[in-house]
Parts: structure tokens; sequence; C-alpha cells
């Protein structure tokens, strides 16, 4: 195991005074007054570090910054108190409320790259922040270089002079860090600030975060949607749906035995790169915000639901030393939960492997990007590929099915050889090989039709009859768990989860032989990816399809895959069974990569009681 | 660097990354030479080409050029003695090489209206529109800025409204239009302020006499206020809504830093190209306006010329305009590209 | 697996209309919108209409230069002492026709060459491109201009002249929009299919282009006018006598402190006609940022709050 278990997250909240009380914050809409986030209430102490958890929709980054009195266009703050230091941030006059901004409460964004000001120097933006509050600190250009110091950046003033795009992602990350900190402000907010890191680099960051938080007895508030790395920094966690905490407690006992339906869901949901187990999402979708039906916003999607969540909105209740949002919480506490199943083998294998590559190297333009890759892909077998940004995982997924044309070295399909480019390779081949794209909001044409997306792959490719052609379709619908309902839709009309089995559907409804998932499920929520990789996974043993599954997140690879391929900038480091790579890995860049990513503690094992 | 020696890096707290890895090639440490060297040789092979271009359109002229020169006195000596002299007799090959020699070291030969040299009758009509050019494309861009960026402020206020409706009918007008209305209004039926025409006497300069100026630098400061006002404010309201002005609003800065420093650099670099093809624009807007002040512009020599068939004229005329086009696209790059350090600054 | 059905938050989809249809429809519901078609509309019918309508003939001198109006002469007479209202009626239409073809040829031409630059990439786009430059190094009104002078006013000529002046415009604004279609996945995931070129640009591309397609076609529509005016104005129009509105302006210009309508009326006719196209332009292109992103909810103003 890692060093991120129980014995590094921070004590429990009794140390330290009270430095943020949020009290029945209800945060709404201008214009229709429809609450976006209420009835929020959380309390967090010195040197605490406080998670908020939460998939999109969830509200938790206006939460996040409402702690610095900010509302974004469209919203206003309804009712409630957000006491800092005992001080009510809504009561304040907005010049007194800039003063606060930076200097006691201090925010760290998302994105580092699109928050810091892309014409001016980072020396600048960060003397800025000293600037703006003067008095605070006793020497700034001395409190400059101390705080760079602190986030781990070794940088001579000199560098102070480069822009923005100058620095890589974790330098700039690492900058805002330093400019949250410099006025060493009582709370902190930080905002998915490991989001787009490489797994190295956030280990690093989150550890800089731990350890300023602890030496300047900083609260902080962590916002995320990534279980795993709150599960293994904060010692409360407030889980959030639909505007809402559900669930609020110590992070154990939320993580380790949740009781609210939904962190159930959620936490079955998260993949664990220790047992291959069978994901289980959360069917449909969060209301929108603003738009939440009556009773309890959860019901629709909750299989403990009876008819009174439907009619009553449910109230926290008491359960051990947590608070959940839920009418029959002490009736499930005791229920067993989130027991996952065990993922059925694919045998696959011993036959001859479909796809050939040996010897590959590719380039962009005059760079290269892959350096002598051999691999197999055997029928009825999934391979992931698995690296971080960089490690040339996406090229080689391009190469394969003729995206990239700029490749040499020697790459057979069924035993014949693959041209470079699509535009040169046969009609059956491109047939045979189909692709999913990483991202579902750009891979379907706007303009179109569910049903004409389906149709015109499959018109182009099988000359059937119209009927023939709508059962076929009607079909992979099913297989996609898709009600035939979305065929008259246009994309824009569903969400990411729905669009991404869309884009499935149309890979398989011409029925391939191989199958290329080019992280797939990275731009979705936990949920929505855990039910995508189940039906991909499905699909695969229906239909008994070759798999190639490339993706960054290595926990994610045990539930789904045969082989682990381990690309390390353009070369393969390790490559083997699932098992083997992930529990005995032999090379030290994969030894590396899997002790720093983070990892829930036994999550949703059945109590064996 | 191997990545182990990365990884050892990384756990020293060092950044962990170096940002480029590109080879270091001359053109990534001077894009502004590389961007001026690669224009440059675009412009000039364009030049070329509208050379070419206008000298065949011109010499396609139906009817001799010496005939419509000498109209009914031509008798045949001297016709001849004119295309002698116009070395209409020569191949046309040999005519091109002949007017483009002579165009690149001055020797423009004579205009065939007046017969005086086309560099004596062009020239200070040259000066006189580039002071209308000047003077209307700094004025116009000043106050279009200043009118965006007020806009941008007060989004939804009154200004922003009125200056969105008044701005959407006043480019949607033509220049004659504008023009006329001006005259108009201050110079004939309403107010007699100023005079309705600028007949600056040909072979003078225009701002010996101010007065005569002002419609018609008026009349193109108006009509090129719409562009640049909306430009700027779609760019600095996308600067105030940004994520970084978020940030900076976060930090604690005070509004006013943040419109000063944030939001206004970041909202000049889309206007600098609307700026530029504003001074494109001018170059071919005042041939109108030149027209209804009767002032003595090229514009309105260029008129007379085509009117006159005047060729030589005609010709240096197009090839200066087209000389300023180049000139105009080559500069607007240059200041786009050191307004956005993103780009002048290699990675 | 429990089947998904769609969220019943979404409306029903009702019957889907081809998109420019939807735009137009959308546009003129807004107030923009309808303001603009209104009074575009109305200056459209006027030209069109007016030669029936008008009281006396076009080129009949019916009095003294430059009367003042009266009830037997509306908008009292021109220079050549012919009445103002029955010219103006009937000097719009030709110049509106041809300003509509005008504006069909260039755009037509123009959406091509930018759509192939914009796909082919590669040599295509370069010698697309860089003609373009060449052509756009020739202020407008001049290319025109000197077209003219040499061949003589023709209307065939005019129309081509002006449309060859949008061409090089137009693929550069389709060129760099339909760039970003081009990089899109679901274009490169039909081109995997093994699509062939000419099918992917009319099938994928085109559909995303139909907004900044309409928003151009009205903004030339509107440069068309004033060009051809212009070029009236400047004496390289229709030769006289044909009513002509630009002419019209430049030819009574000297009677201005006589009678100012003979040069009013028709400026304002022409100011009231781009005004209103381009104000309904701007209706489509803000109503074009909401069909485009949610096709059901075309005229819903919703903020979306990213929580």
């Amino acid at each position: 195991m890692t060093a991120l278990d129980e014995s590094s997250v921070n004590q429990s909240p009794d140390n330290g005074p009270v430095r943020l009380e949020v009290k029945d914050l209800r945060i709404q809409l201008a214009s229709t007054r429809a609450e976006v986030v209420g009835d929020v209430s959380f309390t967090v102490h010195a040197a605490e570090l406080f998670g908020l958890v939460g998939e999109s929709g969830s509200g938790k980054t206006t939460v996040a910054l409402a702690l610095l009195g900010h509302a974004r266009r469209g919203l206003d703050f309804a009712t409630g108190e957000i006491l800092l230091d005992g001080e009510n941030l809504l009561d304040l006059k907005p010049g007194e409320l800039r003063e606060l901004r930076g200097a006691k409460v201090a925010y760290v964004p998302q994105d580092p790259s699109a928050a810091l000001d892309p014409t001016l120097r980072i020396g600048f933006q960060l003397r800025e922040a000293l600037r703006v509050h003067p008095g605070v600190v006793d020497d700034p250009e001395a409190r400059v270089t101390e705080v760079l110091r602190e986030a781990k950046l070794d940088f001579t003033l000199e560098m102070l002079k480069r822009y923005p795009h100058q620095l890589s992602g974790g330098q700039q990350q690492r900058v805002t860090l330093a400019m949250a900190f410099a006025c060493r402000p009582s709370l902190i907010v930080l905002d998915e600030p490991t989001t787009g890191l490489d797994v190295s680099t956030q280990r690093h960051v989150l550890e800089t975060v731990r350890s300023m938080c602890r030496s300047y007895g900083v609260a902080a508030v962590y916002v995320s949607h990534d279980l795993a790395v709150v599960g293994g920094l904060v010692s409360q966690v407030a889980v959030m749906y639909a505007g809402r905490v559900v669930e609020i407690g110590p992070t154990e006992q939320v993580f380790q035995s949740p009781v609210h339906p939904y962190t159930r869901g959620l936490l079955a949901a998260v993949p664990s790169p220790e047992r291959a187990e069978v994901l289980t999402g959360i069917e449909g979708q969060p209301p929108r915000p603003g738009h939440k039906p009556k009773g309890c916003a959860f019901a629709r999607r909750c299989s403990y639901a009876v008819e009174n969540c439907f009619v009553e909105t449910p109230v926290p209740v008491g359960v051990g030393d947590r608070l959940v949002r839920c009418m029959r919480a002490r009736e499930i506490e005791h229920e067993s939960h989130g027991h996952r199943a065990p993922a059925p083998v694919t045998l696959g294998g011993t036959d001859e492997a479909m796809l050939k590559l040996r010897g590959l190297d590719a380039s962009y333009g005059r760079q290269r990007v892959l350096f002598d890759v051999d691999l197999d892909v055997y029928p009825e077998s999934c391979t992931a590929v698995v690296g971080e940004s960089g490690s040339g995982k996406t090229t080689l997924a391009r190469c394969i099915v003729g995206l990239h044309p700029n490749w040499t070295g020697d790459m057979t399909f069924e035993g014949k050889p693959l041209e470079n480019g699509a535009r040169h390779r046969q009609k059956g081949v491109l047939k045979q090989i189909q692709y999913i794209f990483q991202n579902p909001y750009t891979s379907l044409n706007p303009r179109k039709t569910i049903n004409q997306i389906l149709s015109e792959a499959l018109e182009h490719f099988f000359r059937i009859s119209a009927d023939e052609r709508r059962a076929r379709i009607t079909r992979v619908l099913e297989d996609v768990s898709l009600s035939s309902d979305f065929l008259g839709r246009y994309p824009a009309q569903l969400s990411g989860g729905e669009r991404q089995r869309v884009a499935i559907a149309r890979a398989i409804v011409v029925e391939p032989d191989l199958l290329v998932c080019d992280e797939v499920t990275s731009a979705l929520d936990v949920s929505v990816q855990a039910a995508t990789v189940e039906v991909l996974r499905q699909l695969q043993h229906e239909r008994k399809l070759a798999m190639l599954f490339i993706t960054h997140n290595l926990a994610l690879v045990r539930s789904i895959a045969q082989t682990a391929v381990v690309l390390c900038e353009g070369h393969i480091v390790e490559i083997g069974s699932v098992e083997q790579v992930l529990e005995r890995p032999t090379d030290p860049y994969t030894v590396r990569l899997i002790e720093d990513v983070p990892k829930l503690a036994e999550v949703g094992s059945a109590p064996e009681a | 660097m191997s990545y182990s020696e990365l990884r050892d890096r990384a756990d020293q707290g060092a950044p962990n990354e170096v940002p480029s890895q590109a080879p270091s090639l001359w053109h990534n440490e001077h894009p502004i030479a590389a961007l001026v060297g690669v224009r440059a040789a675009i412009g000039v092979v364009t030049l070329f080409v509208v050379s070419v271009v206008i000298f065949l359109a011109t010499e396609v002229l139906p009817g001799n050029a010496a005939y419509s020169v000498l109209g009914h006195s031509a008798t045949p000596q001297s016709l001849r003695a004119l295309e002698v002299q116009l070395h209409l007799n020569r191949g046309l090959f040999d005519q091109y090489w002949l007017w483009l020699s002579g165009l690149l070291t001055g020797k423009l030969g004579n205009s065939l209206a007046n017969g005086q040299a086309v560099w004596g009758q062009v020239a200070p009509r040259l000066v006189n529109s580039a002071v209308l050019v000047v003077g209307a494309g700094v004025i116009g861009t000043m106050l279009g800025v200043l009118f965006g960026a007020i806009a941008a402020l007060r989004k939804d206020g009154w200004f922003d409204h009125i200056s969105s409706v008044v701005s959407l009918a006043v480019t949607s007008l033509p220049e004659f239009v504008v023009a006329i209305v001006l005259i108009i209004l201050l110079a004939t039926v309403v107010f007699h302020l100023l005079p309705a025409v600028s007949p600056v006497a040909p072979g003078t300069y225009a701002w010996s006499q101010p007065r005569l100026l002002v419609l018609p630098v008026a009349t193109l400061v108006i009509v090129i206020i719409p562009y640049i006002q909306r430009m700027m404010r779609a760019a600095m309201i996308e600067a105030l809504e940004s994520d970084y002005v978020e940030m900076a609003r976060l930090k604690g800065v005070p509004e006013w830093q943040i419109v000063l420093a944030h939001a206004f650099p970041n909202s000049i670099a889309p206007t600098i190209q609307v700026i530029g093809l504003t001074f494109l624009y001018l170059a071919g807007g005042i041939v109108i306006v030149e027209d209804v002040f009767n002032f003595p512009g090229i514009g309105q020599g260029l008129v007379n010329a085509v009117s006159d068939r005047d060729i030589p004229v005609i010709q240096f005329i197009v090839v200066v305009l087209a000389a300023f086009y180049v000139f105009m696209n080559i500069i607007t790059d240059v200041i786009a590209l050191l307004v956005s350090p993103r780009r002048r600054i290699a990675r | 697996m429990a089947v998904v059905a769609p969220s019943p938050a979404v409306v029903a989809t009702p019957r889907i209309h081809p998109q420019w249809v939807q735009l137009l429809g959308a546009a003129i519901r807004t107030r923009r919108g309808a303001i603009g078609f209104s009074v575009a509309g109305s200056v459209v019918l006027l030209a069109v209409i007016g030669p029936f309508v008008a009281p006396y003939s076009p080129d009949q001198t019916v009095t003294f230069p430059f009367a003042a109006p009266s009830s037997q002469y509306l908008l009292g007479s021109d220079q050549l002492g012919r009445d103002v209202l029955s010219r103006v009626l009937a000097g719009g239409w030709e110049l509106l026709l041809m300003a509509l073809a005008a504006t069909a040829f260039g755009v037509l031409i123009g959406a091509a060459a930018g759509i192939s630059a914009a796909y082919l990439r590669g040599r295509v786009d370069g010698l697309i491109m860089r003609t373009v430059d060449v052509l756009l190094a020739f202020p407008q009104l001049v290319f025109a201009l000197l077209l003219v002078s040499i061949i003589g006013p023709k209307i065939w000529l005019i129309i081509v002249a002006v449309g060859f002046t949008h061409a090089p415009a137009v693929a550069r604004v389709i060129r760099s929009a339909a760039l970003e279609t081009t990089e899109r996945d679901y274009v490169k995931s039909v081109e995997l299919q093994g699509v062939r070129p000419a099918k992917v640009m009319s099938s994928e591309i085109l559909p995303n282009l139909v907004s900044p397609l309409m928003v151009e076609s009205g903004l030339r529509f509107t440069y068309s006018i004033v060009l051809m005016a212009g070029l009236s104005f400047l004496g390289f129009g229709l030769p006289p006598p044909a009513p002509n509105w630009g002419y019209m302006i430049q030819e009574n210009r000297i009677g201005l402190s006589l009678n100012v309508w003979a040069v009013a009326v028709p400026a304002i006719l022409i100011a009231l006609l781009t005004i209103g196209i381009n104000t309904f332009t701007d209706a489509v292109a803000r109503v074009a940022i909401g069909v485009e992103s949610r096709p059901e909810e075309a005229l819903i103003d919703e903020s979306e709050i990213a929580a």
C-alpha cells in the first residue's frame, strides 16, 4: 500500500479553533429564484482538511466560490451564513469583501493555465497577490521567494519573468498555490487543483498542500470528484448531490461504510486497482440545476426508494458521527451493500493474435513519439494500454486505426499488412477496426439525429433494406441500454454518458472485430464511467470482440482488461497479464506509477459479519 | 533527459518537467523577423501579380490608346509617332518590362491626359489622401476603442444599448450617404458651419486649410468607428468573463486594476486585426469620400484617370494602393505578434 | 442492466424543419428580427411594386428642375425636371435584383472555395488562399471600377465584378468556420469509415455552416447594394436615364439646397434597406448560437450554470 492511508491523514478535528462555519447556505438562480444549492452546513477547524465531493452539477464549485463571497453571474445568495473567523461574509460590503479575498481566504483554481493571465509575467501576478493587500505581510519581496520555496518551486528571480505558457502544468499549479498562501490566509479553498496533472505531479502537489496547511495552521476545503484523492487527504468529507449535502462525516466512516444510497452508488463505481470487479454505475442523470423534482432529488435513481421518497423532502438524520440526508437512513444502515461481483474472466487468447505490431515507430513532424513498439492483440480479449500524458498512447491508437499515417514498421491485421492511412485501406478492413473517441461532446455531428448517425454508418458498409437497418439499429441501442426514444434526438439533447453510448453503438452496429477505445471515459463522471465500462465489457464478452483500451487510469484497467501494456515516453516498459503488471511489476516506472496512484482503502467490500 | 532522471528530480520536489523539448530553430528564436520575412516575400509576389494584372487590364482597353488620346485629330503619322512614344509597337512582354523597370527606377512617364509627369501629379494627391487616411484612422481607432471599452464595462447599460443600435445603423450606410447626411446637417441645409466641398487647390497640401478637412475626416471617422467598437466590446467582455479575471477578483484585486492590467491588454490583440482591416478599408473608402467633397487625393485622381483612360496614372495609382495593402498587412501581423506573448516567445 | 430512457426534463422534439427555416423563423420572432425584417421588407416591397404605381413616367420631364414638393409632384422634381417620386419608385428593383445576383454569385464561389480549402488542405488550401490574398490586395471599389471602365457598364459585368469582390472575403470567413468543423472528431470518424471527401464535405461539414453562411450572405447583400449604389454614384453604373437610387444621389447633388428630397429620399431608402437587412442578420446571428446548442430550446433563454 502507499503512504496515502490513515496514518498521514489529519488528526480528528477537535484540535484548533473553528475557522469556517457554514450555516444553512442557500444559493438560487437570480432569474427564477430556483434553488441551486440549499441547506448546506459544515464546520472546518484550523489545520484541518475538509473534503467536498460530488459529480458535475452537484453544486460543489458553487459552494467553493461562495466561501470567498463570490457568486457567478446569474446566481444570488439567498439565505444562510458563511462565518469566517466569526465574521459573516455575506453581510460584508464589496470593499470589505475585496480586502478579505486573497488575504484571509484564498482560492486555488482547477485550471491554472486558464487562471493565469497569459499576457502578464508570473512574477507580476505573484506580487500582485501581495500588492493588493498592503501591510498584511512585512516584506513582500522576501515573502515571494519564501512562499515559492515552500511550494517547491526553486525559481530564481530571473525565472519570474516568464509567461504562464512557458511553464508546465505542474509548475503553473504550484504558482497558484504560492499565490494562495502568500498572504497567510485563514482558509484556503482548493477547487480540483490536480485535474489534468500527471499522477506523480499530482502526488507531489497533494503533499505540498498537506504540508503547507499543517505548517500554517490553515483550514482547507478541498473540492473534488476524485474520491480516491479526497479519501487519502481529508479528515472530514461532505458528499453533495443536486445542490445538497447528502452525507457528511469523518472520512473513514463515510467511505468505508457509506449509508446514503448515492454515496454507496458512488463508491461502488470507483474502480480498484486491486481487484477485478464488475463496476456498478448509477443509472439516470442528476436533475439540472434549478430544475429539482418534488421530494428527494435522488429518489428517481435510488434502489432503496419508497413512495414517500417522491413526496417528502428528506432532512439530515444522525447516524453515528455522521449526518445522512435520507428518510430511510437508519433502516438501510445495516443492509449490506456495494459488494461487487468479481469480473468474469474472458478466456481468449491462445489463438493467433488478431493485430500484430512489430517495430512501430511514429512521429509528429520531426519529433519521434513512439519507439520500436511491439504489440499483440488477441481475439476475444481486452488489452489495456496505460500511460501518462505524452506517453504516446493516443498516437498508438491513431496509428492502428489509420488516423495518424506518419509511422513505419510492421502492422498486420488477421495476417494481412495494414496501410498507413485510413484513406489507403480497404473498406472491409475499415469496417473490422472501429474507433471510439475520447470526447463525447465532439464525436457526434450536432446537426444529425441519432438515427441518422447510426443509419449512415450502416448504409456505408451494408446493402440492406431500410427495415433491416431499423431492426439492427434498435437492437444495438438495446445492447448499449438506450431506449429507442433517443433515435429522434440530436446529440445536444443527450448527456455525456448517453452520447458516449451512442458512439459505442455507432462503432458496434457495423459489426467490427477489433474495437479501439481511446480514453473513452476520461471526460465522464465516475458513476457514468462505471456504467460505460460495464457496457463495453458486456459487449466485448457477448460479441467476442478484441479490444484495445487506452487509458491513464490504472485502476480502471483492472476491471476491464486481461493484458496490460505500460507506455512511457513512447517506449513499452512493461507488458503482461493485468494481475502480474499491477501486483508484481518489474519496471521501476511501473512501480512508481502504481505507488503514486491514490487508492481508496477497501472500497465497497461487504461486511462479512 | 531520460525518464529516470526526471523521476529523480521530481523526488526532490524540483519542477518535474522541462517545458520545451523542441529543437532550437532560428525561426523559433526570432519569430518576428521570420514572420516579416515570410510576409514580405508573399507581398512581393502579390505585388508582382498585381502589376501584371493591372498591366494586362489596361492594355486590354478596347480601342487603341494612342487613338483615344489624340482623338479625331489623329493622322496616321501622328498616331505612329505617339505609338512609338508609348512603346505600343513593341511586344506585350517588352512593354511590361519597360513599364516595370520604369516603375522601380522612378521613371513613371507622363500622364496621357495632360502630358505632365505622373509623379509630379500624383505625389501631392498621395500626401493629401495620406492625411485623410492617417487622420481618420487614428481618431477613429481611439474613439472606437474607447466606446467599445465603455460599452463592455457598462454592459447592458444605456450606453451599451444606444451605441449598439447606432453602430448597427451607421455601419449599414454607404459612405456617400453618411457624407451627404453630414453635408446636409452641417454645411447646407441645417447649419452652415463648414464648407460643403473641400476644393483644396490641386498641387497644394491639405493641411494648409484645416477647415476643409473636417467633413471628409469626420465622414470617414463615423464610418469606421462601429466595427472597431464592436470588436473591442466583444474582446473586452470575453476578457472580463475569463477565468483569469475571475481569479484576479478572487485575489482581491480592485476592479480598476483588473480593467487596466488584465482586461485591456488581453482585448487589444483581437482588436489589432480589426484596426488593420480598417486602414485597409480606408484606402478604398476614400475614393467616394474624395469624390463627394471634391478633395484632391488619389481617389479622385484614380476616378479621373479612369474616366480619361489615362493609363500610366491608373497603373501607378493601383500599384501604390496594392503596395499600401501589403504593407499594412505586414504591420498588422507584426503588431499582433508583439501584443500576444504566447506567440512571440517560443516555447 | 436497465434500459435508459431519455430524461423527462427534456422536451420532446417537435417536427424537424430544415435548419435555415428554423433560424429564419426564430429570428423573426425576436424583436430585432421583426424590426429588421419589416423595415427591409417594406423597402423591398416599395421597390418591387413601385414601377407599377408611379404616377408619372420616370424619364419624362414634367416641370422645371428642382421644383419644391407640391401636391402634384409630392417630392418635387429633379435635375432634369422629372418627378422625383416616380423615379424613386422605379429606381429600386434593378438595384435589388442585381445586388441579389451578385451576392448569390459571390457567396457560392466563396463558400465552395472556403470549404474546399478548409477540408482538402495542403496544396489546394495554399493555392486558394494565395489567390484570395492577391484578390484582397485590391480595394473592392477600385477593382469594380476598373473592370467597369474597361469593358463598359453592362449588367452582367457589374454583377460579376461585384460578385468577385465578395468571393475572397466569403472564402476566408467560411474557411475559418469550416476549419473548426474539419478538425472535429465526428468528421474524422466518418473519414475513418472511408467515406469520400466530396461526400464528407457536403454531408458532414456543410450542415454545420448554415448559420455563418446565412449571416455572411446577409452582410454581403448589403455590401452589394452599397457597392452598386456607389458605382452608380460615381457614374460607373448603368447609364442614364435609367432611374437608379445611387445615381440619383449623385446627379441631384447640385440642387441640394433647392430640393433636398431628390437626394435625401433615395439616400434614406438605401439606408433603410441596409439597416433593415443588417438588423435582421444580427438577429439571425444571435439566434444561431441558441439554436445550435439546443435545437429544442431555441427560444428559451436560460442561463446554464455550471455547478
